[in-house]
């Protein structure tokens, strides 16, 4: 959610049972703006809280003018202070597919996994146990990827994309209409269009393409639903595969 | 039109069977209701007259039904779709009796009081008929809704109701055939033509052909591909663009469009709105203060005790811990508590939490009722089950009868169920309180059933998302014994049990438990508040899990709080005479199960993988003095408890499932049985081959020659002996 509607978009997800303590919000804008201007993002959205035994981690995210660019991640402990994160890499995802239980909420923890690799010594091959390290960091890092990849939806209208590239935020975007908001073809997948491509020519064509640049939410698998949030007629999507991600 | 009078005529389901489906069910009832009417055909008149006077208003008038061609032009009809109207199968069952010989005297009478009307063609059309095309006309008349009051008006039998209907029914001179002049946008979505009386000109009647041809409606949508055409034809001549042609398919897909997005009044409501409206308009009710006669007795009255929680301290609360709705919502919440004790009976009430669904999600409300109260169901129910049973025994018995009377015995399977654990009693145990659950607040509270330990085994074996209907199956393996409304009762027990906690001290046991002894193992169930309890400091409720206990029992393996003997007969089986199998088979022995008793820290709580399952949390580490002391659950994600002074609160605000690191596997299905048991007299023996056939035969031919041989050789030795 963006650091400028913080609060309101705080009340309108609150039908998961998640929020923040007041002091928490209060710091959280104040230092996302600080580190807007210290990073010179064009947006910093606050992303989401990952609960660790010991801490909860908060993050944050930053993007430039082009939105579909990589974003840069923070994490805070205390929403005050901000680190920034290394950029995930698929061997890190790997590395930590390993890993499960909680997050401790220790950055500097250090799983250990012990793996049985094959040594080549000489002529003889003997399997050595081998103790990996894997630090809390990456496991943040390849975690929120994850997430992001999955979950990460934004509405049909809400970003174009300009012919030279970059994908800018639409300011004439008012929102869905209630018929839409229902649809999911109303709803994109936030992230690189990895199935854009395998779709006939024949959708090609009913696609604007300064609109439909992205995945849309119609063809996964398992099926979002939409329900309906609060009173006002909101639409929240809780995405399944990580049950704890609302948009 | 003139419906001519329907007899029931056994050729009369012929043309409905040409029907597309378009044909709404509610004509074909009519079809049905006629055909098995009076045969007389006055008498069904005024079913027709009804029906026609109904769809009279929908239907426009139009010129020129001309008369009936030949036969040849009708062949087309087979291609005739159905109609809006409801006129469609009248029309065709009606037609065969005009085979039956309608007296064609009648014909141009009516013709002539319907007034403004052809009536030659009508005269030659009788006779057609006459001659038996009767068919031809059954297709004709399919086709057309319309020809209705005109064709009525023919038969002076339906004159006097029918008058009205020509009347009405004027078609005017038939002008030109511009569907401009004659239908506005808005009124083709709910008509269909009405067209005169078709005369016998073969022209004329290849016209009408291609006009219910065009009427067809399209298989998606209620739109025909005529009214499309005037649609477009309209608005090109209304805008007059330069160059239609060249723009044509463009218009054409505009116009499409336009039809199902209709641009909206500034005058009229928007209906989509209206979920949103109903919405409000339920939750008005809840704001509304109850009662008429508003005085300072009611304001009195309201300000003593009442059951409704402090919904909004407590959500204040949790907010600090950062959980919780927003306090909109808990507002909502807290009106609609209210509203729930209003409507029953209830002494205590507290809000449990909020379980997520896929499609809608659960607010779940904690009560207590009343001494006494909530017994009326419960023996309802219970009656149910009884009858049921003694059924079931009946039928038991009976099925052993017949089985005696077979010769041949089928082998009784050697698997009996599992004996079905007693569920407990209401207001002790997993069934202490009573649920009540709506979606939304301002809709309607749903009582939950009590939960069985059946239930509750298998909720354990399962992973389910709600959906958010109380009523949606459970699909799954173990198949769950119960719908949704059971699973979510299961879980709400074993989420209560698990994680409703209490500061250290302030539940305490009762000092009257006398016989203490005698539950022994079974533990205490009981507690009370503790009134001289003066609260634990907020540090040390977050230092240390030992601070804090259960206060709610431990649920048992078994599914239930308080463990029973599963192989204890019970009264009823006693009487069915089972008794005497259960001891040939031997008693198992059963271990009892023991769970941790109540008011246990929550220090002696198993582990997951090494952490603990529980994490405290001071609220705001920059306020300690204020701040509220916070435990979370990690076994349950959802589930938050805090406490601060003498006061603290459990809620769960989550998906309803426990943690597992791993994915959830559900469990493989069980061994395949053994039919039957193995032995020689089942087993199929093979047939010997030719080979060993053939070996036999030698071995035997073979022993057989040897025997011979010993017994020539003994022969022998005997003569030689004899000879000697």
């Amino acid at each position: 959610m963006d650091a400028e509607s913080l609060l309101l978009s705080l009340e309108l997800a609150s039908g998961s049972g998640q929020g923040l303590s007041p002091d928490r919000r209060a710091s959280l804008l104040t230092s996302l703006m600080l580190v807007k201007r210290d990073y010179r993002y064009d947006r910093v959205l606050f992303w989401g809280r990952i609960l660790g035994l010991v801490a909860d981690y908060y993050i944050a995210q930053g993007l430039s003018e082009d939105q579909l660019a990589p974003r840069k991640t923070l994490y805070s402990l205390n929403c005050m202070e901000w680190s920034l994160l290394p950029p995930a890499t698929d061997e890190m995802m790997v590395q930590t597919s390993v890993v499960k239980g909680r997050f401790t909420g220790d950055p500097s923890h250090e799983y250990e996994h012990t793996e049985l690799q094959k040594v080549n010594d000489g002529e003889k091959v003997f399997e050595e146990e081998v103790v990996v390290q894997i630090k809390e960091e990456t496991r943040l890092v390849s975690i929120i990827d994850q997430i992001d990849k999955a979950v990460s939806v934004i509405p049909r209208g809400a970003l174009f994309k300009t012919p030279f590239g970059p994908v800018h935020v639409n300011r004439t975007f008012e929102g869905l209409s209630l018929s839409q908001a229902k649809k999911l073809s109303s709803y994109f997948h936030f992230r690189e269009p990895v199935e854009l491509k395998n779709k006939t020519l024949l959708e090609k064509a009913d696609l604007d393409p300064s609109l439909d640049f992205l995945d849309s939410l119609e063809h996964d698998i398992p099926k979002a639903e939409i329900h309906r949030g609060s009173i006002q007629g909101n639409w929240q999507d809780p995405a399944l595969p990580w049950p704890a991600a609302m948009t | 039109m003139g419906d001519p009078p329907p007899a029931p005529d056994p050729s009369a389901p012929q043309p409905s069977s040409r029907r597309s489906s378009q044909v709404s069910e509610q004509r074909s009832q009519e079809r049905a209701q006629l055909p098995p009417a009076v045969p007389d055909g006055v008498q069904q008149m005024p079913l027709d007259a009804q029906v026609l006077r109904s769809s009279q208003e929908i239907l426009e008038s139009q010129a020129n039904l001309q008369s009936w061609s030949q036969g040849a032009s009708l062949s087309p009809y087979e291609q005739l779709a159905m109609f809006q109207a409801e006129e469609a199968q009248l029309g065709g069952m009606e037609y065969p009796s005009l085979n039956t010989g309608f007296p064609s005297e009648f014909l141009p009478q009516p013709y002539l009081d319907g007034g403004g009307i052809q009536v030659p063609g009508n005269a030659s059309l009788m006779q057609q008929l006459q001659h038996g095309r009767g068919n031809v006309f059954q297709e004709l008349e399919s086709a057309y809704q319309e020809p209705r009051p005109d064709l009525l008006g023919q038969f002076s039998m339906y004159q006097r109701e029918d008058l009205q209907f020509s009347a009405s029914a004027q078609h005017g001179p038939y002008m030109s055939d511009d569907p401009a002049l004659q239908f506005s946008p808005s009124e083709l979505g709910f008509m269909s033509f009405s067209m005169q009386v078709p005369e016998p000109e073969p022209r004329e009647l290849a016209v009408q052909n291609a006009k219910a041809y065009l009427l067809q409606t399209s298989v998606n949508c209620n739109l025909s591909l005529y009214e499309h055409l005037v649609n477009l034809l309209t608005k090109i001549l209304n805008q007059r663009p330069e160059d239609p042609l060249s723009i044509l398919e463009s218009l054409n897909r505009t116009a499409q469009w336009e039809w199902f997005h209709p641009k909206l009044d500034t005058l009229r409501d928007d209906p989509e709105m209206q979920l949103t409206y109903e919405m409000a308009e339920r939750q008005k009710a809840l704001f509304v203060r109850g009662g008429s006669g508003e005085g300072e007795q009611d304001m009195e009255e309201e300000v003593t005790e009442t059951a409704v929680p402090n919904i909004m301290e407590t959500a204040f609360y949790f907010e600090q811990a950062g959980v919780g709705l927003s306090s909109d919502e808990s507002f909502r919440i807290f009106v609609a508590l209210k509203q729930l004790v209003e409507q029953q009976p209830i002494r205590t009430c507290r809000f449990w939490g909020k379980i997520l669904g896929l499609s809608g999600s659960y607010l779940v409300a904690e009560v207590e009722f009343r001494e006494g109260e909530e017994e009326v169901e419960e023996e309802e129910v219970e009656e149910l089950t009884e009858g049921g049973e003694a059924t079931e025994a009946h039928g038991e018995e009976e099925g052993e009868e017949d089985e005696e009377k077979v010769t041949d015995v089928i082998p009784k399977p050697t698997w009996k169920p599992p004996p079905v654990i007693p569920k407990e009693e209401s207001r002790s145990g997993t069934n202490k309180f009573l649920y009540f659950v709506c979606n939304e607040p301002g809709r309607p509270w749903t009582r939950l059933p009590h939960v069985t330990p059946a239930q509750i085994v298998h909720a354990r074996k399962i992973k389910k998302f709600f959906t958010g209907r109380l009523d949606a199956p459970v699909i799954s393996y173990p198949p769950f014994p119960g719908n949704e409304a059971n699973y979510l009762r299961a879980q709400i027990a074993r989420i209560s049990a698990a994680t409703h906690i209490s500061p250290l001290g302030f539940y305490q046991f009762g000092e009257e438990e006398g016989d203490e002894e005698e539950e022994g193992r079974a533990g205490r169930d009981t507690y009370e508040e503790n009134a001289d309890f003066e609260g634990i400091p907020v540090l040390e409720l977050v230092d240390s899990l030992a601070n804090w206990v259960h206060h709610r029992q431990h649920i048992l393996p078994q599914g239930r709080c308080t463990w029973v003997n599963p192989l204890q007969k019970t009264e009823e089986e006693e009487e069915l005479g089972e008794e005497e199998e259960k001891a040939d088979e031997g008693v198992e022995e059963v271990e009892q199960e023991i769970g941790p008793p109540l008011l246990t820290p929550l220090s002696e709580d198993a582990e997951i993988l090494h952490t603990s399952p529980w994490t405290t949390r001071l609220s705001c580490s920059l306020c300690p003095q204020y701040s509220v002391a916070v435990v979370r659950s990690n076994l349950w994600p959802g589930a938050y408890a805090y406490a601060i002074g003498k006061k603290f609160e459990n809620i769960y605000i989550g998906w309803g499932h426990k943690y597992s690191p791993e994915n959830f596997n559900p469990s493989l299905p069980g061994p395949i049985q053994h039919e039957y048991p193995s032995g020689p007299e089942i087993m199929e023996m093979s047939d010997p081959t030719v080979e060993e056939e053939q070996a036999l035969k030698a071995a035997q031919e073979h022993a057989l020659a040897t025997a011979e041989e010993e017994e020539e050789e003994e022969d022998e030795d005997e003569d030689e002996d004899a000879d000697d």
